[in-house]
């Protein structure tokens, strides 16, 4: 069998494997990585400091290599390649044969040679290990520098400020990510990013670190312009240089500034020896991403087979979120060839800046940045990927729509040829021949293709060509809620009103198939309360709830429930609050005022919770519903009963309006808000329905929400009367819970009603559909048979025996381990886990 | 099988402390098992392990229970992956696998191989 040795398990070592295991290529294949850990996402290394551990970044893990044949070692480098007797031999003295060799060695970090570069304050950002280093110098520290303001500098002062030190950049050239911007969009980069707090510090050469003997900081950085800065870490990020030693040892053609020299085949000057990735060096340039190192894997390992891919170069447009500012750059960003014409828009209230790079004839796209609103990225990609010919008018496509700006080229209009996955080259062409294939579903298509597994970046466009390829074939766009029911929330919700279904066995039974899932069992378990309104734990609904509704509480990271009791309006007593402050010092539960003006006790175990609601109902509290999609809390402000300004007392309409909906199930959770003047301090406008009070009476805004997609709510109805404003309420509400798609919140159902806003004011307002009276009565059915769930559980015993850790026995589960942070408990974190563990075996 | 299993299985509780297409937790030599009832399956009974390795929590038997093309699967409270109840293994990682037990219902008894 063909002896194939890797050296190098990063990103592209690990493709190459992948693509070669996939191949019908017999080959022994063997991989030696330098670091001590299997590949992983260098790509989203920054997501470490916010929160992601080294488990969440692998690409890949050894049993995962075992089970695929592959011998893999790590924490091993190959010190020397014998091309003559074709052994690679490794620091540790192991040697291996091969057929067929392939450098995937990557690149390291180019510190600059200043003196005090080695101080232990010094670190650089590329693998997982150094992190450990960074966060290690950064305990105790106040203040981080990052030199080098290029694209991984400025993703190592988002590291930093993560961290919490006062950030700054220091930059050798005049401005940031001068490769890939042109001077305006760096400088409106510049903008952005010292508005969120990091100093920047442009055409700045460090001369020399030294330890610093006065106060502030315990380095400081000596700059040849004849200033100095200190700091408590210094984080190298001044670009890269390719691993290419071995190769030159052992004699293999390099580039005069470094890379192994390859062809398009991948073939460095040895035909039995490729170079792929970052230490590779194609056409005189080296490719510091990740997607043209993919394509080199691809291609490398096709030439082993039958196949014989070429690598001809790659594009390097890129797109990213750089502290928080969307920054897109593509193609030739600074203008550089010939006759290219350019057009400017920039907005300096809202910090945006685009630029287009057009050819002298107009006809095509040569580049274009991007700073601060990247959503035309995708459109202008296909423009210069595909040399699509631009409209008459290019500066359209980067104006706002309402000074004349075009609307995103669609998907039909792009060529069977357009890229539509960078990450894993994926184009248009590839898709329609998948779904030709029979693979018609989104679903299907990115599993067959990998497509918008990557990055992600690539998700909206690949749903965009997906849907329009649909369309084109007359199928319906597949809105079955799940493989187990084949209609939509609406439907459900019709077929087990008009049918009177009680049980999801019976809706399974009659309309379904299989045994049903964590889709559309909660999905029908929230119809059948909404309509009938039964205990949610009773024994036939127990089975279709998210274990929130199950346990009646709401499950975090580490199995523990958050308490959240009812606090209408935000108003409480005195005596409420000293009992949830007894009870929480009772059973040690973290406390916290929620956003949602309420109070959230955290940490219950589950063996916990009947007791403390115990406590919480005797002194008058009764369930949040935290835990449902319901309706969850009515913000109030103060109000005329207290506000100069105030004209009606919105504290009594918040609590009649909460206590009215409390328990209503529904698609999706519902807040609300009350103001008592159009100051609107309980920001009712960012609600699902939120109320405002006027001289004549209350105005009503509908479809508003905050969350991953704020949106504003718009005006309903003026100056109502409190009779009709409940009225309207109760109507938009159930039209609501009867008509909207599941996880669907009040914003989203009323961008997807026909007619939209006007429409919805005929069904409530003028009754136009004639089911007013029906969505009336529902909603008195439902008021009318409100009961605390908390309450009936605590009465039954029957249902309390599910509150138990273990049904043989009052053990508690051990994995469940707290330590105090600012005088209140928290949940371990994993390390903290294996020390506390460590000391208590 | 099942004469095999009463001479090494712990009776680990009772018919009616099961929940109907639900789940719920029992210590076991230190493990924790999660024990599933689908009263209309055969075998009516299912153990799996309570911990979730991609969620590390032990939770799995609070999952909401049900079928992936005929595979009988739990949902992980946390996450939402799928465990099959018969394997353990995880649907959407093939490299993640929780350890499963057997188990058997007999008269009013469950029983468990340790
Ligand atoms: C506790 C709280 C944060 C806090 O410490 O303040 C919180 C915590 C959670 N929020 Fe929230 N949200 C809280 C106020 C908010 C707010 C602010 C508000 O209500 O004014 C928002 C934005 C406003 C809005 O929803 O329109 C908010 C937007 C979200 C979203 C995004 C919803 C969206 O439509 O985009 C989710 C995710 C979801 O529901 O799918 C979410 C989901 C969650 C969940 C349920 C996530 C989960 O499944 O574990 C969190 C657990 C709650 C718990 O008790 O364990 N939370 N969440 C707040 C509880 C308020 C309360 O008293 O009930
Ligand atoms: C913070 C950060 C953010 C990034 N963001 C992006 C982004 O958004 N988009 C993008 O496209 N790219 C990004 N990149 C670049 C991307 O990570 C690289 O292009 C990619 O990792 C290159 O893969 P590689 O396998 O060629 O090299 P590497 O991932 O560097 O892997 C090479 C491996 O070989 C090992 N090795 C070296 N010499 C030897 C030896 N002699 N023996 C054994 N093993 C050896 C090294 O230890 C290393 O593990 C980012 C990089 C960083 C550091
Ligand atoms: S909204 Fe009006 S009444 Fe309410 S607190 Fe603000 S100013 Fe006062
Ligand atoms: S472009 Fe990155 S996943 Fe598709």
């Amino acid at each position: 069998m063909l002896k194939v040795v890797i050296i190098g398990n990063g990103m592209v070592g690990h493709h190459y494997v992948e693509q070669l295991a996939a191949s019908p290529v017999a080959a022994k294949i063997t991989v030696i990585g330098g670091e001590a850990r299997p590949a992983y996402d260098r790509v989203h290394l920054s997501d470490y400091f916010a929160g992601s551990t080294p488990e969440d970044l692998a690409l890949t893990t050894k049993e995962h290599y075992l089970d695929m044949g592959v011998d893999a070692h790590f924490g091993d480098m190959v010190a020397h390649i014998d091309r003559s007797n074709k052994i690679v031999i490794t620091e540790s003295g192991q040697a291996y044969s091969y057929d067929k060799l392939v450098l995937a060695t990557g690149s390291y970090p180019f510190v600059p040679p200043v003196e005090g570069n080695n101080l232990p304050q010094c670190t650089v950002y590329r693998t997982i290990d150094d992190l450990g280093m960074i966060q290690a110098q950064a305990n105790n520290a106040k203040v981080g520098v990052v030199v080098g303001g290029g694209l991984l500098g400025l993703e190592a002062a988002n590291a930093v400020q993560n961290l919490g030190l006062e950030t700054h950049v220091v930059e050798f050239a005049p401005g940031l990510m001068g490769v890939e911007l042109d001077a305006g969009g760096s400088s409106m980069l510049r903008r952005k990013i010292e508005a969120l707090g990091v100093k920047v510090h442009t055409s700045k050469a460090t001369e020399l670190i030294e330890t610093n003997s006065e106060g502030k900081g315990r380095v400081v950085m000596h700059f040849a312009d004849g200033g100095s800065l200190a700091t408590d870490m210094i984080v190298f990020s001044a670009g890269i240089r390719p691993y290419d030693q071995l190769a030159r040892d052992c004699g293999l053609v390099v580039g005069e500034r470094g890379g192994i020299a390859i062809d398009q085949y991948c073939k460095t000057s040895d035909p039995s020896i490729f170079a792929i990735g970052e230490c590779a060096l194609f056409d005189n340039k080296i490719y510091g991403l990740v997607a043209p190192g993919y394509r080199m894997a691809e291609a490398a390992a096709s030439q082993l087979g039958s196949e014989g891919i070429s690598f001809l170069g790659a594009d390097m447009s890129t797109k990213l979120k750089l502290l928080g500012v969307d920054v897109g750059s593509i193609g030739d960003a600074h203008g550089r060839q010939e006759g290219s014409v350019a057009y400017t828009f920039s907005d300096e209230r809202i910090d945006v800046y685009k630029r287009l790079i057009v050819s002298a004839d107009g006809k095509s796209l040569l580049g274009a940045v991007l700073v601060g609103d990247c959503s035309e990225y995708d459109t202008l990609l296909q423009y210069f990927l595909n040399g699509i010919d631009l409209p008459s008018d290019p500066e359209t496509l980067i104006l706002p729509t309402n000074a004349g700006g075009s609307p995103a080229l669609g998907a039909s209009a792009l060529p069977l040829t357009a890229t539509i996955c960078s990450c894993h080259n994926v184009s248009k062409g590839d898709i329609v021949a998948t779904m030709d294939a029979g693979f018609c579903s989104l679903a299907e298509v990115k599993s067959e293709t990998c497509a918008a597994s990557g990055c992600g970046g690539c998700a909206a466009l690949l749903k965009n060509v997906v849907d329009d390829e649909m369309a084109a074939r007359g199928l319906d766009v597949d809105t079955a809620m799940c493989e187990h029911f084949n209609f939509t929330r609406q439907e459900m919700f019709h077929i087990i009103k008009v049918e009177t279904i009680k049980s999801f066995e019976d809706l399974l039974h009659k309309h379904g198939t299989g045994r049903g899932c964590e889709v559309c069992k909660p999905t029908a378990g929230s119809i059948l309360a909404s309509l009938w309104n039964d205990y949610v734990l009773e024994e036939k609904h127990v089975g279709l709830q998210d274990t929130n509704d199950t346990f009646l509480a709401n499950m975090q990271n580490n199995g523990t429930y958050s308490v959240v009791p009812r606090i209408a309006g935000g108003e409480i007593t005195p005596d409420k609050l000293i009992v949830l402050g007894q009870v929480a010092k009772k059973y040690q539960l973290y406390t916290k005022i929620t956003g949602g003006q309420r109070i959230d006790l955290f940490g219950a175990r589950l063996q916990q919770l009947p007791a403390i609601w115990q406590e919480l109902i005797e002194a008058g509290f009764e369930t949040g519903h935290a835990y449902g999609k319901a309706l969850r809390t009515v913000k109030s402000c103060v109000g005329s009963t207290w506000c100069r300004y105030g004209v009606q007392d919105s504290v009594a309409m918040a609590l009649y309006v909460e206590n009215r909906y409390k328990g209503l199930r529904s698609p999706h959770k519902l807040k609300s808000g009350v103001s008592g003047c159009t100051r609107e301090c309980a920001e009712a406008q960012s609600k699902d329905f939120g109320i405002i009070a006027t001289e004549n009476g209350w105005n009503l805004y509908v479809g508003g929400n905050g969350g991953m997609k704020p949106r504003h709510a718009e005006l309903f109805a003026t100056d109502l009367d409190d009779k009709t404003l409940i009225k309207y309420i109760d109507r938009f509400l159930m039209f609501y819970v009867r008509t909207a798609d599941r996880l669907q919140r009040t914003s989203v159902w009323m961008d997807n009603l026909e007619g939209g806003l006007d429409y919805l004011k005929q069904v409530v307002i003028e009754d136009s559909l004639g089911i007013c009276n029906d969505l009336e009565a529902q909603m008195d059915a439902v008021v009318g048979s409100y009961q605390c769930e908390w309450k009936t559980t605590i009465e039954d015993p029957e249902k309390l025996k599910r509150f138990r850790q273990f049904v043989n026995s009052d053990g508690q589960d051990k994995a469940i381990i707290f330590v105090e942070e600012r005088g209140q408990l928290r949940p371990a974190k994993e390390e903290e886990h294996q020390k506390i563990s460590a000391t208590l075996d | 099988m099942s004469l095999n299993m009463k001479d090494q299985h712990i009776s680990i509780c009772r018919q009616n402390d099961l929940i109907p297409n639900s789940g719920i937790c029992a210590e076991l030599a230190g493990k924790q098992v999660a024990l599933f009832y689908l009263p209309d399956e055969s075998p009516a009974i299912y153990a799996i392990d309570n911990w979730d390795p991609i969620g590390k929590a032990n939770v799995l038997s609070r999952g909401i229970v049900g079928d992936i093309n005929g595979q009988l699967v739990v949902s992980s409270p946390l996450y939402k992956q799928h465990f099959d109840l018969i394997t353990g293994q995880c649907i959407e990682h093939s490299d993640v696998k929780v350890p499963v037990y057997v188990v058997e219902l007999v008269d009013d008894c469950v029983l468990i191989n340790q």
